[in-house]
């Protein structure tokens, strides 16, 4: 077997608390991101993302101090997302005990960022952030929106992808902001439109809503990776449960965690 | 959980993930861990740990740089033959040479290369996420019960391709064989990252804190023969 298909549940993060509730049992605080990411860690998560969606940039702090506590008991790859706009914001989430950081708004209006984090700490460290809608005259493909999805640029989708990749991305996190939040499954021709076009892994998201979305994202979509949140945060869907659904499509999964 | 109270040293030379490594160790039981980029510490260390995130040539040129850094390993490490273990780019660093962004020397431990992955429509370039450890039982480490096969997080662009398949403990597969772990009497390497493999890491950390080396123990070991590893 080859490299296995990774799964990695997302918590939107802000202020230090995770915003979207999760129905683990037994949490002694379900709002506490690092309460949650052990929970995610005993499952056997293959990797876990925090996107921090605070708005204002003086709480960065909150953040790093959940990463740091969190880096403390999880023994899996973190990333963390959200707010990242230079190598000093990168620096600062990797030395709180991130494994990589995740690059979005920032990424399309001063592209340079992933040039200059990627020559300090590494490509493996850096996720961009392909935050991807369908044009909305009517012309084929996906159009790039920062600021959450709410902010068009008129830059084309594949071509800011292979512009990340060329300045030293180590993975793309592909989100279509046309599913995000529906449930009906991921744009598998935005992810396999992407995924055929580059070298580094892609990580599909956006949409899920059963976990064989997660399978289509990958046979259909070609994606590396798959990242989804509500269905794991409200108990749909167990890590186990996505493992298994990939397994059973003849992908490379992980076994049960120990 | 056993406590091991030996001194461990980390060596910091200013690459990544230093406290993920030390938080590990921590749940690994050991309960001296100095993070230090102090060579007096490193030639008193017990154990030694040589982490590792980034380039080659840029922690290569890190790690050479600290004063006396180089001498208090050589010392203890083949002088002494404490057990050493190198994680990532810093079991890269046990080879002859790395080729990422240029040529540059390494400690010339092991016997090889470092070199990039061939792009190919198979596989994804870094190599990232969890994959098959397969163990040579015939390597006189993994013969110790210290790496077991299973699976683990990698998280890397190049691989080290050792000169003598003999120093090779365990290969994973990505666009065709690669070097997992590689050892020779006292010195391990691990191209997987232990501190991000969950239990399977810890476990190994684990047992690397209780590891009587091939130096110490048996002095007078001949290398194996080489034989194909499990696939």
């Amino acid at each position: 077997m080859s490299v296995r298909i990774r799964v990695i549940p997302c918590l939107d993060v802000a202020g230090g608390r995770v915003v979207k509730g999760v129905n683990f049992v037994d949490l002694v605080d379900a709002g506490d991101p690092v309460e949650q990411a052990k929970a995610y860690d005993a499952a056997g998560a293959d990797e876990l993302c925090f996107l921090d969606i605070t708005a204002s940039h003086e709480d960065r702090g909150t953040i790093l101090d959940v990463v740091r506590r969190t880096a403390e008991v999880c023994f899996m790859p973190l990333t963390v997302g959200g707010g990242v706009r230079s190598a000093e914001d990168a620096r600062a989430l990797l030395l709180a005990g991130a494994d990589k950081v995740a690059v979005n708004s920032a990424a399309v209006s001063n592209p340079q960022v992933i040039a200059d984090i990627a020559e300090r700490f590494g490509s493996q460290c850096i996720v961009a952030s392909v935050d991807a809608k369908r044009w909305s005259d009517g012309r084929d493909g996906w159009e790039i929106y920062t600021h959450g999805g709410r902010k068009p640029t008129g830059i084309d989708a594949l071509e800011h992808a292979q512009n990340m990749e060329r300045l030293g991305a180590g993975e793309l996190l592909v989100t279509s902001m046309d599913r995000d939040g529906t449930k009906v499954g991921f744009d598998v021709e935005l992810t396999r439109t992407i995924a055929d076009n580059v070298a580094i892994p892609v990580i599909a998201s956006g949409g899920v809503g059963h976990v064989d979305d997660l399978v289509r994202g990958v046979t259909e979509g070609h994606a590396s990776a798959v990242l989804a949140a509500s269905i794991f945060h409200f108990g749909e869907a167990s890590i186990a449960d996505a493992h298994e659904a990939l397994r059973k499509a003849g992908l490379p999964a992980r076994r049960a965690a120990r | 959980m056993t406590q091991y109270a030996e001194k461990i040293a980390l060596i910091d030379y200013g690459a990544g993930n230093l406290h993920s490594v030390y938080n590990a160790l921590k749940a690994a039981g050991a309960q001296s861990v100095e993070v230090t980029n102090d060579a007096h510490y490193v030639a008193a260390a017990d154990r030694i740990i040589l982490p590792g995130v980034g380039a080659f040539g840029a922690c290569k040129d890190a790690l050479f740089a600290i004063d006396g850094m180089i001498d208090a390993l050589e010392q203890r490490v083949r002088g002494d033959a404490i057990p050493f273990l190198g994680i990532c780019v810093g079991m890269q660093l046990l080879a002859d040479q790395g080729v990422e962004y240029g040529v540059h020397e390494g400690l010339g431990w092991i016997k090889g290369s470092v070199t990039a992955f061939e792009p190919s429509d198979a596989i994804k370039i870094p190599h990232m996420g969890w994959n098959e450890i397969s163990v040579s039982k015939l390597h006189p480490i993994a013969n110790d019960g210290l790496l077991l096969s299973g699976e683990a997080y990698f998280l890397h662009g190049y691989k080290f391709d050792a000169a003598d398949d003999a120093d090779i403990i365990a290969t994973t597969d990505h666009g065709g064989t690669v070097t997992a772990a590689v050892g020779k009497d006292n010195i391990l390497g691990v191209q997987f990252h232990p501190e991000k493999s969950q239990h399977f890491g810890i476990s190994f950390l684990s047992r690397f804190l209780q590891w009587r080396t091939h130096k110490e123990t048996h002095p007078h070991i001949e290398t194996l023969p080489h034989i194909e590893t499990r696939s």
